[in-house]
């Protein structure tokens, strides 16, 4: 190569490393799961931010929720090899591992004046932490298929208790040759409403957990009563160890009258179910004590261990503007965990109208929820107590255990791990 | 036919020589480090030299994550590395033993781990002795001229090419609610059973499924074993006038116990590690019902959300201490059957 060309070369060859490191993309990586098609929204309002942001790449991992997200996140956290962000539920078990994004964000009012009740279930007691924001608030309650009322001749109940729901779903179940009246995810946190209508106190005055109370016997009882009688649907609870199992299939299948779940559900059965039947959310039955659900939801979180903390907080700065939740919430027919969105409300992309009144339904709920649901929402331990109850009530189910047992078990079982993470 | 090589034998001899060369340069690149480490170690010792990147390996992979496994035993609490993990000496062992009856889990402090204990019992005697039994006669048969032998042989053999979990998702869809042994019961106008609802039901496919899908495996060995038997012996057997019967009893089991041994210990081994297929196909329910001792300590180490390492830990030595003693038995006794045969 002749010497004159050498210099030219050399310089262009230094520019180009020069303005290949300076473009180079930051990759970051959002662990997510799906309840419905909502991960394919959230990838359009991101590849609208590495659009106007060509120096950040976000890859999406999406995860099945029982193992991905409950089980291999947590230790993929403490093992220190996490994702940038996260969409989890377990808000307050996670906390330890979450990114304070305040001092990274241009606006953190806008966050504090929108999100600010439920950053509190995402952050220690005390904190002011910002560590991420809501993909959805749910409430837990029933869904009814109302065809089957109708082809049974019965008109659905306005409300009613948990045995007057028990009584009618059987009803129509056999006047209908369904297979089941009820099923309910398999899940403590399902549970805890209707155990709290019924007077479960799960706090006492010092705020520590106490499981065995009558009004959580009489829950359990009933739960006892219905997996006996072939009013709930066994495979879901007895069928399903170890985990969190979902009772969708049931209903979507039309097997089964009554389905115990929450409001991340309509946008699946808004699509899986069509014209196949009508459906309609019904108020949560009543206890001697309340007729309550829970309150819960997912949010998108940042993790402490992101190597990019700066590009991390744009990146969630972006999606938690209110044009781009706006857009989530009404297009995954998710209620709003924003409060100005929740107040101005959301217009939900969908043309059924089953879609539309379940929403609004679950909405009405919020108020109705009791204080101690919501306490139960922001205890950090909350999961190691619905673990216990869903496992051990389910060794009642199938003769392991008697009632008295389960709640000791549950009781010492929940004494243990709190004594293990240091939280007693 | 001699004469001046053609372009592919002149190509051939090219790299002949290329080869010889690299070959060359290679050996003597060892040379230059084994002669002087030959000198250092002298003769004896090289063997050691020899095995050091095996040894290496096992060290790394297999035997320090042992001795971490023993230390996570003697910790406590939800942190993942060691060093954050507070010393409890032998609290975790203490606690999984403690039982005022053994026979009833439900006295014990760690009710699941006794369950699971006597459920990994159940499955291991029932599974290897149904594994034993059905490949010795599996292999008894397809060790006699039938027709078709080469096709029933692949036959046997091919559940062990399918993975695990294909294995308990295929036997999920005929065994739920609407599967398909379902359909046939309907079909032949009997009831639908819940085969995954009973417990005993349950715990009674699970031992089938796992037979099903492991006796190629075995069988194989053991049609190896059947193989070496020479026939002279039968027949000097058939000219001393002995039943098929007793043929079997005085030559072929005689002469087949060491491969049944290996058969014995490799399908035990098996079957207290079982893991993947039960946890597939029931979850170890209902209840607790299918719960095996593996699952157990998946499930107290990483199922849950919130892990208890030290238990998983404490509970998986013990389990690796029963199944060396369970070994070593059967090797014993394998060894004292094989002098009885000499």
């Amino acid at each position: 190569m002749s010497t004159r060309f050498r210099l030219p070369i050399l310089l262009a060859l230094t520019l180009g490393l020069l303005l290949g490191s300076a473009f180079a993309q930051v990759e970051l990586r959002m662990t997510w799961y799906d309840d419905g098609a909502e991960g394919v929204v959230m990838r359009e309002l991101l590849d609208r931010f590495e659009a106007a942001n060509p120096d950040v790449k976000v890859i999406m991992d999406t995860v099945p929720y029982s193992s991905g997200i409950l089980e291999s996140l947590p230790l993929q956290l403490a093992a220190g090899e996490g994702p940038d962000i996260a969409r989890v539920t377990n808000l307050g078990g996670l906390s330890q591992y979450f990114l304070d994004l305040r001092p990274y964000l241009e606006d953190a009012a806008y966050w504090d004046a929108n999100f600010g009740p439920f950053l509190d279930w995402m952050r220690p007691a005390g904190s002011d932490a910002i560590p991420g924001f809501m993909t959805q608030l749910t409430v837990t309650g029933p869904f009814v298929n109302k065809t089957l009322f109708d082809q049974a001749g019965i008109a659905v109940p306005e409300g009613g208790t948990w045995q007057e729901w028990a009584a009618v779903t059987r009803q129509v179940a056999e006047a209908t040759g369904t297979p089941f009246a009820m099923v309910m995810d398999r899940t403590g946190h399902r549970l805890a409403g209707p155990a709290i209508s019924q007077g479960a106190q799960f706090l006492d005055a010092d705020g520590k957990i106490v499981v065995d109370d009558p009004g959580m016997r009489a829950m359990m009882q009933l739960m006892i009563d219905w997996h006996a009688d072939g009013t709930m649907v066994p495979d879901v609870w007895i069928g399903s160890a170890g985990s969190y199992a979902a009772g969708n299939e049931f209903f979507v299948n039309g097997q089964v009258v009554l389905y115990m779940s929450g409001s991340w559900q309509v946008g699946q059965f808004t699509n899986l179910i069509g014209d196949a039947f009508d459906w309609v959310v019904v108020p949560n039955p009543c206890g001697p004590a309340a007729c309550t659900g829970m309150p819960g939801g997912a949010g998108v979180v940042a993790l402490a261990e992101t190597e990019h903390p700066a590009e991390v907080a744009r990146v969630m700065e972006f999606l938690a503007q209110e044009e781009q939740l706006a857009e989530f919430y009404g297009r995954s027919l998710f209620i709003p965990g924003h409060l100005g969105l929740a107040e101005s409300g959301v217009t939900f992309a969908t043309e059924n109208p089953l879609t539309g009144a379940a929403l609004t339904a679950f909405s009405q709920q919020v108020p109705l929820l009791h204080p101690i649901a919501y306490a139960m929402q922001a205890y950090p331990y909350n999961f190691v107590v619905f673990n216990a109850i869903r496992d051990r009530l389910t060794q009642v189910f199938v003769g392991e255990l008697t009632l008295d047992q389960a709640l000791e078990r549950i009781q010492a079982d929940i004494d243990e791990a709190l004594r293990e993470s240091g939280a007693n | 036919m001699a004469g001046t090589p053609n372009a592919f034998q002149r190509a051939n001899a090219l790299v002949g020589r290329a080869t010889q060369r690299v070959y060359a340069l290679t050996m003597n690149a060892f040379g230059l480090v084994m002669e002087p480490a030959q000198k250092l170690l002298g003769v004896r010792r090289m063997a050691y030299l020899f095995v050091l990147p095996n040894l290496l390996v096992f060290g790394i992979f297999i035997l320090f994550p042992m001795l971490l496994n023993v230390y996570f035993a003697m910790t406590e609490g939800g942190n993942l590395f060691p060093q954050d993990r507070p010393f409890v000496g032998a609290a975790n062992f203490e606690r999984l033993y403690t039982c005022t009856d053994y026979g009833d889990p439900n006295t014990c402090l760690e009710d699941r781990f006794w369950r699971a204990a006597r459920n990994t019992g159940v499955f291991v005697f029932f599974q290897v002795s149904g594994m034993v039994l059905v490949s010795l006669i599996t292999s008894m048969v397809l060790n006699r001229k039938i027709v078709a032998r080469g096709f029933f042989r692949s036959v046997y053999f091919y559940p062990v090419l399918l993975s695990p979990v294909v294995v308990a998702l295929i036997w999920k869809w005929i065994l739920q609610r609407d599967g398909v042994l379902n359909a046939i019961l309907i079909a032949l106008g009997l009831d639908p059973i819940n085969f995954m609802l009973d417990g005993t039901w349950a715990m009674t496919w699970v031992i089938l499924v796992s037979i099903w899908a492991h006796m190629g495996f075995y069988t194989l060995i053991l049609l190896a074993g059947l193989q070496s038997i020479p026939n002279e012996l039968y027949d000097a057997g058939a000219i001393d006038g002995t039943s098929t019967l007793q043929a079997f009893r005085h030559i072929t089991l005689p002469l087949l116990m060491p491969t049944m041994m290996v058969v014995l210990v490799l399908s035990l081994i098996r079957a207290v590690q079982m893991f993947d297929e039960v946890f597939v196909l029931t979850g170890g329910g209902p209840g607790s019902a299918t719960m095996l001792m593996v699952q157990y300590i998946y499930m107290t180490g990483f199922g849950t959300q919130n892990p208890r390492f030290g238990m998983a830990a404490a509970a998986s030595v013990t389990l690796g201490a029963v199944l060396l003693v369970a070994t070593l038995i059967q090797l014993r006794l394998g060894q004292g059957s094989e002098r009885h045969l000499a």
